[in-house]
């Protein structure tokens, strides 16, 4: 009963809120967590838009292709490379109309729908402490002593782990599955997603996990240990771009475009590499801070547009699942 | 006072019949060997069993499609007479009250008037668990007494009882059926009980409950049935 | 008792809840394909791991049972409790815990590496390992439960025979356990039917794919909502299989109604059998207790510096527990029965995403699904927590039904007096374990609100995830050691609320 008036009392306060032009945007859990950019972008734009941005959390896509065409997002921040292809067949979203002259990735990037704001190389991550000489390459995972370990997510289940099969098919094509072979004595298990597999490698597991380039700016920015680093391979790294689209339905167009624009802007830039860990899509590299400058970078970086992606990802993953079952 | 017209009732192989009146004020023992459906006899009157065939009346009153609460009849069981969490007031409460409510000034002193009666002075907060076997019979008459029903059926209530207690307690039982007037059947196996409580018998045997008779009379020259239950 | 026409709506509740996210999501989703190699794979697998750890759990459970049955010791209540902790424990925190005692890096190795041995917990052997975690405890309290409903009297009567131990087993236990066993085999194979993270964490990888995996891959990274509902459908058969075999084998008479004394037992006075229970004690108590203690250190130095939104979590979750035990108490008591207890498991054998997002597309066009975050999560839990209340209670609202249904009969009790006076005040043992079980669970378990969760509405689990997923473990540990903490004291309070007056 209690959580009932508790929820009738929210919805009471937010219909009082009704006059000023609400713009929802459908972003995933980490990224309105109190610790990620939400707030302070939200508080960024709010102070720009006479608007209210409101922040509705969870599943992007699922929830967007549930909902369709009655959808009450005006805007969705979050999507990422290997999802654009099921988004743009939705037919649920429009051009986001911005110059992308701005954009600072490593490859290059001219969807009209997609736009990036941050992104990231996907990276296995090692604790120098545990694992002194990291692998320059998986071929040098796979030739490394069989305590080598590493932590993955399952592509079936995560973002990173489809990206990571995805990554070992774009450098191998059809010597993934072998390579996989070799690879599957070195990991020591696979997780639902990215937070347990971190959990584990952060209290010493393994000694190396699935996760981003850009993880140990966390551990030096925030807890002053240097000691988590990125492996850096020669063959090169796949690019996570996180995208943001504009809903084809929305009933805030100007508002949706403003946000568009202040994605783009060096206000929300600004906010992105400390609060997600990731490297700002839009701003020069001088204007990043230190400790991201300084972060060791792959020489080159490998990007599947959409159409490859989505052509070679269920042999990728049932390579990785027929290698790492038996 | 009881009437039962043409009842049968059968379960399997066992079959009973019973076509008797029982006239008001008379206190009945249900005799018979074991397994003859006595306790079946009782649980039809009260309405825990329904029968195949005929009709139980109480009072001139069609009772057959009654459920049992909704009769006239008090009823107390081999065991599980009382409830062991709740008090013996909280019990008796129960009896007087059983939609539910408080029981006001004047419930709350009959209920301490019955547990005298019954010899459990001061008890009323005790629970059935903390009572000797004994005393735990005068609570279930407690109980009885308060129901106040015309009808008070009875099936072994004191077969857990040494013979001395069970002769007391009949007794006791007797008084407060004839104090209240009201009309009493009481299964037991034993012929001395059933003289204490009783003046009437029913002999329920092969498949059939026979109309009342004089108790003495038929303990003293017992029918072939009888006569093989008594003499082994 | 008029219980009928109470426990048809109950019932009906539950199949439209689960009938109801299934039809919505068939709404959208065309034809059901068959399932193909991959799902009959998954299948194989799902019903390997669950029917393994719903045996060995209640193998394990019956001889702790009963050791803590005849046993008084000191702590014994305060161990019982903490007993009741892996089942209550949000999936994330129970597998860093447990991976702290039996991982790579875990105490158990390095206890081992002097000797030059080494475990691998990662296998079919880490997934069974981690089930008997989660439900061992739960199993101990259900089959505790059967000992405890064993009238003092029966007891007494034994020892006036002077039956051995062994006959005073095949007399009185092992009925008992004929009574309690199945129940409690259904239930839990049918909570591991349904795992996912922890046995593809512990499994070592895709040869621990479940069923789950595959729904939520279908639904959450193909949107092939029809193939989804393909295997929550398989899942679903498994689960209503499992619990129709469990009650055709749940067979066997109560023992009667006692007079609720309390006798201690004398059949055990042996040493060797002494021996023998403090050994099963001290075993399980070191095997659910160690993970737990890692979790508290690892927690305990950041418990207190913990951000304040973190209260409003806590509140979240307290309201979300509050709601959800009253919900499943209520419903619980209506089914309490042997069909009920068949259509309550129901309430766990259905995907959580499945109904999650059933119920997500049934409210969106009555009212926004985040403004009612906090109610659909209370009743998605409730649900999930009904099988447990309903099998909790079934075998001593059966036996308070059948001692004093006639008594109550023969006093025309009303239903409300009967239920106010005899089946609640019997049953209360039963009911505050029941409401323990289910506040901690509903507080512990993150539940669907991950589905659709304002960023203001998180509950505590919620809140533990945020944190790891903005890179912050150690606040996680602080924040999960503070959920465990909370979790625990409800149970105790609530558990407790239940025992006392009773010797338990």
């Amino acid at each position: 009963m209690k959580a009932l008036v508790f929820a009738a009392g929210l919805v009471t306060a937010s219909a009082a809120l009704a006059e000023t032009p609400v713009l929802t945007v459908y972003a995933p859990d980490y990224f309105v967590s109190e610790w990620g950019p939400g707030p302070g972008i939200e508080a960024a734009f709010e102070a720009q838009c006479a608007c209210d941005l409101q922040f509705k959390p969870g599943d992007l896509l699922p929830r967007l292709l549930l909902e369709g065409p009655q959808t009450q997002a005006d805007v969705v921040i979050g999507l990422y490379t290997d999802v654009t292809r099921k988004a743009r067949a939705s037919g649920l979203f429009a051009p986001h109309g911005q110059d992308l002259a701005a954009l600072t990735l490593p490859i290059s990037w001219s969807d009209d729908t997609f736009l990036p704001f941050d992104w990231s190389y996907v990276s296995l991550v090692y604790d120098e402490t545990r694992l002194p000489v990291p692998p320059a390459s998986f071929e040098a995972l796979a030739d490394a002593p069989e305590d080598v370990k590493v932590i993955l997510q399952d592509p079936r289940s995560s973002e990173s782990g489809l990206a990571l099969v995805l990554w070992v098919k774009a450098v191998y094509g059809d010597r993934a599955g072998e390579i996989w072979q070799r690879l599957a004595p070195h990991v020591l298990t696979v997780t639902k997603g990215w937070s347990e597999a971190y959990g584990l490698f952060t209290d010493g597991e393994a000694p190396m996990v699935l996760s981003f380039s850009t993880s140990p700016a966390y551990h030096i920015a925030a807890e002053g240990d240097t000691t988590k680093k990125a492996a850096i391979f020669d063959e090169g790294h796949y690019a996570y771009v996180e995208l943001a689209a504009k809903v084809s339905g929305t009933d805030q167009p100007e508002l949706a475009d403003a946000f568009m624009a202040f994605i783009l802007s060096p206000a929300f830039q600004g906010l992105i590499p400390e609060t997600n860990w990731s490297y700002p899509a839009a701003l020069p590299r001088d204007a990043w801070p230190q400790v991201f400058r300084d972060l060791p970078e792959p020489a080159k970086a490998i990007f599947l547009d959409e159409e490859t992606a989505a052509g070679l990802r269920d042999e990728a993953i049932e390579e990785w699942r027929q290698a790492l079952s038996q | 006072m009881l009437t039962l017209e043409g009842l049968r009732y059968t379960d399997g192989a066992f079959m009973l019949r019973a076509d008797l009146t029982v006239p008001a004020g008379r206190r009945v023992a249900v005799i018979g060997p074991s397994g003859a459906g006595k306790s079946t006899l009782l649980d039809l009157i009260a309405g825990f069993r329904t029968p195949d065939a005929g009709k139980v009346r109480i009072a001139g009153q069609d009772v057959t499609a009654l459920p049992p609460g909704q009769r006239p009849v008090a009823m107390l069981f081999q065991d599980n007479n009382l409830f062991p969490h709740l008090t013996l007031a909280q019990n008796l409460a129960l009896a007087l009250r059983p939609r539910g409510g408080r029981p006001d000034a004047a419930e709350r002193a009959r209920i301490v008037a019955v547990l005298a009666q019954v010899g459990l002075k001061g008890m009323e907060a005790r629970r059935p668990g903390s009572l000797s076997g004994g005393q735990q019979s005068r609570a279930a008459l407690a109980r009885l007494i308060l129901q106040a029903r015309p009808l008070i059926l009875l099936d072994e209530p004191f077969a857990a009882l040494g013979p001395a207690l069970r002769a007391e307690m009949a007794g006791l039982m007797r008084q407060a059926v004839d104090a209240a007037g009201a009309t009493a059947l009481m299964v037991t196996h034993d012929m001395a009980d059933a003289r204490a409580f009783a003046d009437d018998a029913i002999l329920v045997a092969e498949g059939m409950a026979h109309p009342p008779v004089a108790l003495e009379p038929l303990l003293k020259d017992p029918p072939p049935a009888l006569r093989a239950y008594l003499g082994g | 008792m008029a219980a009928s026409p109470v426990a048809i709506i109950a019932a009906l509740v539950v199949i439209g809840l689960i009938l109801g996210p299934v039809a919505a999501l068939l709404g959208l989703g065309g034809d059901l394909p068959a399932p193909g190699p991959a799902e009959w794979l998954a299948l194989r697998f799902t019903l390997l791991q669950a029917a393994l750890s719903a045996s060995l759990s209640v193998a394990l459970a019956i001889p702790t049972a009963r050791a803590l049955a005849r046993r008084r010791f000191a702590g014994r209540r305060l161990l019982i409790t903490l007993l009741g902790a892996p089942f209550i424990l949000p999936t994330i925190v129970a597998i860093l815990g447990l991976l702290a005692v039996f991982g790579q890096n875990g105490a158990l190795n390095a206890a081992l590496a002097p000797l030059g041995w080494r475990l691998n917990i990662y296998g079919l052997h880490g997934v069974v390992l981690a089930h008997v975690f989660f439900n061992l405890p739960l199993a101990t309290r259900m089959i505790l439960q059967g000992w405890l409903a064993i009238p003092g009297e029966r007891l007494r009567l034994a020892a006036g025979m002077d039956l051995s131990p062994a006959m005073v087993m095949r007399t009185l236990e092992v009925p008992m356990l004929a009574r309690v066993v199945p129940g409690a085999l259904a239930v839990i194979f049918v909570i591991c039917l349904s795992s996912f993270a922890v046995a593809l964490t512990l499994g070592g990888g895709p040869r621990a794919t479940t069923l789950e995996l595959a729904i939520y891959q279908a639904l959450r990274f193909d949107f092939d909502v029809a193939r989804a509902i393909t295997v929550a459908l398989m899942q679903l058969g498994l689960a209503m299989a499992a619990g129709a075999v469990s009650l055709a084998f749940a067979r066997g008479a109560g023992f009667g109604a006692g007079l609720d004394r309390t006798v201690p037992r004398w059949d055990a006075a042996s040493p060797w059998l002494r021996a023998q229970d403090a050994a099963c004690i001290a075993a399980a108590a070191l095997f659910l207790l160690a993970p737990l203690a890692m979790i508290a250190a690892k927690g305990a130095g950041t418990l207190a510096a913990q951000d304040p939104t973190l209260w409003r979590a806590a509140a979240h979750s307290l309201i979300v527990a509050t709601v959800s035990t009253a919900l499943t108490l209520a419903w619980a008591l209506a089914l309490a029965n042997r069909a009920g207890e068949w259509v309550a498991l129901a309430g766990i054998a259905l995907s959580p995403l499945v109904l999650g997002m059933g119920l997500f597309l049934i409210l969106r066009p009555f009212v926004s699904p985040l403004a009612v975050a906090l109610p659909v999560t209370a009743l998605a839990n409730a649900l999930a927590a009904l099988p447990f209340a309903v099998r909790i209670l079934r075998p001593e609202a059966q036996t308070v039904r059948e001692d004093y249904a006639r008594l109550a009969q023969a006093l025309n009790l009303s239903p409300a007096v009967w239920l106010r006076r005899v089946l609640l005040p019997r049953l209360r043992r039963p009911l505050g374990f029941a409401a323990g079980l289910t506040a901690a669970l509903s507080m512990g378990d993150l539940g669907v609100i991950a589905l659709f969760a304002d960023p203001d509405r998180a509950t505590l689990p919620l809140y533990v995830y945020r944190l790891m997923g903005a890179y912050r473990m150690d606040e996680a540990a602080g924040a999960a050691l503070f959920l465990l903490l909370l979790c625990l004291g409800l149970f105790w309070l609530l558990d407790r609320g239940g025992r006392t007056d009773a010797d338990a």
